[in-house]
Parts: structure tokens; C-alpha cells; sequence
């Protein structure tokens, strides 16, 4: 099989919408173009009947009630309304809210208007192995607070928090939990029940969907989940999200949860291997490798590792036929390092190292060994070019030098 | 982001990569930047004692594809060069020939930085075997 450049291994990022998924939705955007809304003909009752089904696959995908999913323009949005939708709702109760400093930037900055605007937050810290210590979750739990917000899996090094004992605490507490679990959703089971949350973040480009649309899960029973409404006008999605809904994209969203549910067992496999075959071949073909994170509680799809001694913008160019991303602060438009990383504990030299591989339904063997060969390539040349592996090799302790800087 | 040809160039076929021998009284080693930021360039010269003349000049970087080809152009440009020249250089010509966006400026700071502590470095040596003082300038490993 002739194998496509560039090659794209970055699926973390977005994924290519599923050919399947798209044959669903074009009828959406001519044909029944009707405003789900219109209740009055059957333009407006197509659309509706085609967003319930879609509310149905959705909420099958995480073993919820279809009347617990509210359709929005992403996971960023969603992360939004959670958020500040309980904040505001149950502000009488309190004031408090707990997450993680590894949690993606939707819910850090909105955690931190939520404190400009006169709340607390607690951000937890991680382990070495990204997880977050569930004595330091207990601890950090006062009567005022209303909210635990932690993600399901990490964006960058795809590491799996502990969901169901954090659910479990915050239960045994009566706190609400949210958890961002975007890059989770179609990929490892997941089930609302099992999780013991309360409110859940996906987003439809990241399994094979179209970008612009998500979904956020409210739970109805056990408890009952009040939002203040972010976005006010019609009062659609139950009040809590008004707006004329994107019948296209949500066809989309469903039908890409339906794929997703249908094959994640047989692609989850496949990619573990996938993973595990990419992750063998560097480690036999370089030293000084580091693995980012938990390989243990990690998605099947993920790997991120630091060359050390090389700087990861090098390594990109140098692979400039393999999308990838890194922690390097070079590739960053604010020139920091991934904090994500620096949460870890590494060591910024090592963020700046580190490269993000995010696997997916269209990768192949052959993709895996070009990038294998590529990369082996590359890090051998940026060493031999590297005066930090040059003193390594000389004996010097890096640990110990006295850098001078701007 | 988008790199200019010649940064590409300089990434693609560096020149001068390597190590000149740091104990030759001759040779002025600079070593600027930090792993933490990122960024670590080392630049050697080989000077003339006679002449001053930069007869040879070497670079090894731990860094972006931009702080790769400054540190490789700025080897190339100080061949030739008698260390005052070498001094005179500055990073808004690196940044200049290479075409460097502003979120690149600084590697071509870092760049002339090593420069500098290389000349430094070498102008030290000189001065030790004449038996004036030497100054701190660039990275030290402790004891």
C-alpha cells in the first residue's frame, strides 16, 4: 500500500471527520435544511426527529438519557457552561471550586474569571505520573465548595485520572463533578453511572466528528443538576443553551458517537498495538529516552517522550513530512513550555524535548515505522549537533553546570 | 510558522558543526543559554595569535531550527573576521540575513551572546599568559 505524505499523528489536536460521518450530514444542509425548531412543518419536525436520534447516540455513547445531553458549539463552550453555569446556580452554597493544574486551558481560564470574579479555586497538583493524589482532593474540600472539575484524559500526555473514586469522594461529599472528558469519549468506555458524574465535556472533532459542536451531559437524577444558562435567548436545550441548534454538525456528532461505540473495542486494540510497537521502536533504536506520564493509566492511542538533549521545534522540522506536536516552548505562541509537563516535574529541559503522539483510526504499521526511521534519524543528527549531549558524553554533570543567560 | 529558505538551509546543511580542543590556548569557547529556556549554543573560534584573524569557528546548539541557523551563520561569518570585526557583529544582522520573525529575535540575541563570550573566552586565555587577571564571561561547571 502506498503510503500518504504527510503523514498525521496528531490526533490529539483534531481528527479528520469519518467519510461515513459526512454522508449523514450532508443531507442536512440542502435537503432538510429545517430549523429544529420550527414546530409547525415538517422541515422543522425532520430536523428535530434527526437531532433527537443524535441526542440518543450520544447519550448511548456514555450510558446517559438522551434528555441529559445539551448540544454546543464544542468542548470549549461546554467546559464554559458547567463551569460557570454552577457557579452561578449554587452560589449561595458556595464559592469553592477544585481542579487540576494539568486541566486544559477552557477550564483553567475560566476557573480563573471565575476567581477574578470573586470565587476560589483550588488547582490540585499531579504525581510524577500526571494522576492526581486523591489525600490531596479530600483535604482540599471545605463546606463552601460547589464544583469538582477534573478531566477524564490529558490532552497532552494522555493520562487517565482515577474518575471513579473522585466521583465516589465528591458523592460521599454531595459536591458536584464535571469532568472534561474530551479526549475519552469513543475512545476508552465510559459511563456516566460508573463514574459517579455529574456533568460531562465532549467535543465532536476530536472522534471523527465535525468541529464546531459538542455536547455537555447534565444529570437528572441523583441529583437533579440546575445550570445557569451562559448563552441567553429562545430557551432551547431545556433553557440551558439557547440558540438555533446546528442540525448538520449534531447529525454529525452522532453518527460519529455511533461509529465511535460500534468500533472502539477493535480500534482501541489495534491502536494499543499501534502504540506499543511505535513506543518499542524508539527505545530500541535511542537512549535517553523519557516517557511523559503514566504508561499504565494512559489512553491506547497516546505517547508523548522527551529526546533528551534535543530541542523539540528541531525535531519538527526535521520530520517535516510527520505531523506531531511538542511541549517545547519554541512551538508555543507564548514561548512557554507546556505546563502540562512542567506539572509532571520533569524539568523544563525536558518539556522542551518532548514530543506528542496521538494515533488514530487511519494510522497504519508502515506510518509507524517511517515515523520510527524519520525520528531515529533526526534525534542521531540534532545529538551529534547538541552541546548538552556532547557534555553528557564528556562526564559533565548537567545538573551541576552554572548556565549563564539573557 | 513559516521558515525563510535560509534558516532552512542553515538547519538542513549546518556549517561548522563540531568542537575545536577547548584547552588550546589559542581557541575561545563561548557557552550561553540554558536548557530550562530552551536554548543553549556553544561557539568556538580559532584565532591567529599574529595576525588576530578568526582562522577556524565551530558550533554545537541545543535549540530551534532559528537558533540553529544563527549559531551556524554566525560561524560562517566570523571565518576571515580579526576579533574586532567579530565583535562588531550584531543579532539585528542575523536577524536581518535569516529573515527572523519577532518571536525569533532572541536566538540571534543568544547568538551574539556567544559570540561575545567566545572573544571573551579567548581574550582571557591571552590575558592569563601575560599574567593580567582573567574575568568571568560564560557557563561554568562546578567543581
Amino acid at each position: 500500500m502506498t503510503m500518504k505524505l504527510p503523514i498525521y499523528m496528531d490526533y490529539h489536536a483534531t481528527t479528520p471527520v469519518d467519510p461515513r460521518v459526512v454522508d449523514a450530514m450532508l443531507p442536512y444542509f440542502t435537503q432538510h435544511f429545517g430549523n429544529a425548531a420550527s414546530r409547525n412543518h415538517a422541515f422543522g419536525w425532520e430536523a428535530e426527529e434527526a437531532v433527537e436520534t443524535a441526542r440518543r447516540q450520544v447519550a448511548d455513547l456514555i450510558g446517559a438519557n438522551p434528555k441529559e445531553i445539551i448540544f454546543t458549539s464544542g468542548a470549549t463552550e461546554s467546559n464554559n457552561l458547567a463551569i460557570k453555569g454552577v457557579a452561578e446556580m449554587y452560589r449561595e452554597k458556595g464559592n469553592h471550586i477544585i481542579t487540576c493544574v494539568t486541566e486544559h486551558k477552557a477550564v483553567i481560564d475560566t476557573c480563573k474569571k471565575l476567581e477574578k470574579m470573586g470565587g476560589r479555586v483550588t488547582y490540585l497538583p499531579v504525581q510524577k505520573d500526571g494522576r492526581i493524589n486523591l489525600d490531596d482532593l479530600r483535604a482540599a474540600i471545605t463546606d463552601k465548595t460547589v464544583l469538582i472539575t477534573i478531566m477524564t484524559a490529558n490532552n497532552e500526555i494522555g493520562v487517565l485520572q482515577p474518575i471513579a473514586e473522585i466521583g465516589a469522594i465528591a458523592k460521599e461529599k454531595g459536591i458536584l463533578f464535571h469532568t472534561d472528558a474530551v479526549q475519552a469519549v469513543g475512545k476508552v468506555p465510559f459511563s456516566v453511572t460508573e463514574a459517579k458524574v455529574d456533568l460531562v465535556s465532549m467535543s465532536g472533532h476530536k472522534f471523527y466528528g465535525p468541529k464546531g459542536v459538542g455536547a455537555l451531559y447534565v444529570r437528572r437524577r441523583n441529583p437533579r443538576v440546575l445550570l445557569a444558562e451562559q448563552i441567553s435567548g429562545g430557551g432551547h436545550e431545556r433553557g440551558m443553551r439557547s440558540g438555533t441548534l446546528n442540525v448538520p454538525g449534531i447529525v454529525g456528532l452522532g453518527a460519529a458517537a455511533a461509529l465511535a461505540q460500534a468500533e472502539m473495542a477493535t480500534e482501541g486494540a489495534r491502536l494499543r498495538k499501534l502504540r506499543d510497537g511505535l513506543n518499542k521502536k524508539l527505545h530500541a533504536n535511542l537512549d535517553e529516552l523519557y516517557i511523559n506520564g503514566s504508561m499504565e493509566h494512559r489512553l491506547p492511542h497516546n505517547l508523548n517522550v522527551s529526546f533528551a538533549y534535543v530541542e523539540g521545534e528541531s525535531l519538527l522540522m526535521g520530520i517535516n513530512d510527520v505531523a506531531v506536536s511538542s511541549g517545547s516552548a519554541c512551538t508555543s505562541a507564548s514561548l512557554e513550555p507546556s505546563y502540562v509537563l512542567k506539572a509532571l516535574g520533569a524539568g523544563d529541559d525536558l518539556a522542551h524535548s518532548s514530543i506528542r503522539f496521538g494515533l488514530g483510526r487511519w494510522t497504519t504499521e508502515e506510518e509507524v515505522d517511517y515515523v520510527v526511521e524519520k525520528l531515529t534519524t533526526v534525534v542521531r543528527r540534532l545529538r551529534e549537533m547538541s552541546p548538552l549531549y556532547e557534555m553528557v558524553k564528556e562526564g559533565v554533570d548537567l545538573t551541576k553546570m552554572q548556565w549563564v543567560t539573557h | 510558522m513559516a521558515y525563510s529558505n535560509k534558516v532552512i538551509d542553515h538547519y538542513e546543511n549546518p556549517r561548522n558543526v563540531g568542537s575545536l580542543p577547548k584547552d588550546d590556548s589559542n581557541v575561545g569557547t563561548g557557552l550561553v543559554g540554558a536548557p530550562e529556556c530552551g536554548d543553549v549554543m556553544k561557539l568556538q573560534v580559532k584565532v591567529n595569535p599574529e595576525t588576530g584573524v578568526i582562522d577556524d569557528a565551530k558550533f554545537k546548539t541545543f535549540g530551534c531550527g532559528s537558533a540553529i541557523a544563527s549559531s551556524s551563520l554566525a560561524t560562517e561569518w566570523l571565518k576571515g573576521k580579526t576579533v574586532d570585526q567579530a565583535l562588531a557583529i550584531k543579532n539585528t544582522d542575523i536577524v536581518a540575513e535569516l529573515s527572523l520573525p519577532p518571536v525569533k529575535i532572541h536566538c540571534s540575541v543568544l547568538a551574539e551572546d556567544a559570540i561575545k563570550a567566545a572573544i571573551a573566552d579567548y581574550k582571557s586565555k591571552q590575558d592569563k599568559e601575560k599574567g593580567v587577571p582573567a574575568t568571568a564571561g560564560h557557563a561554568q561547571p562546578n567543581a
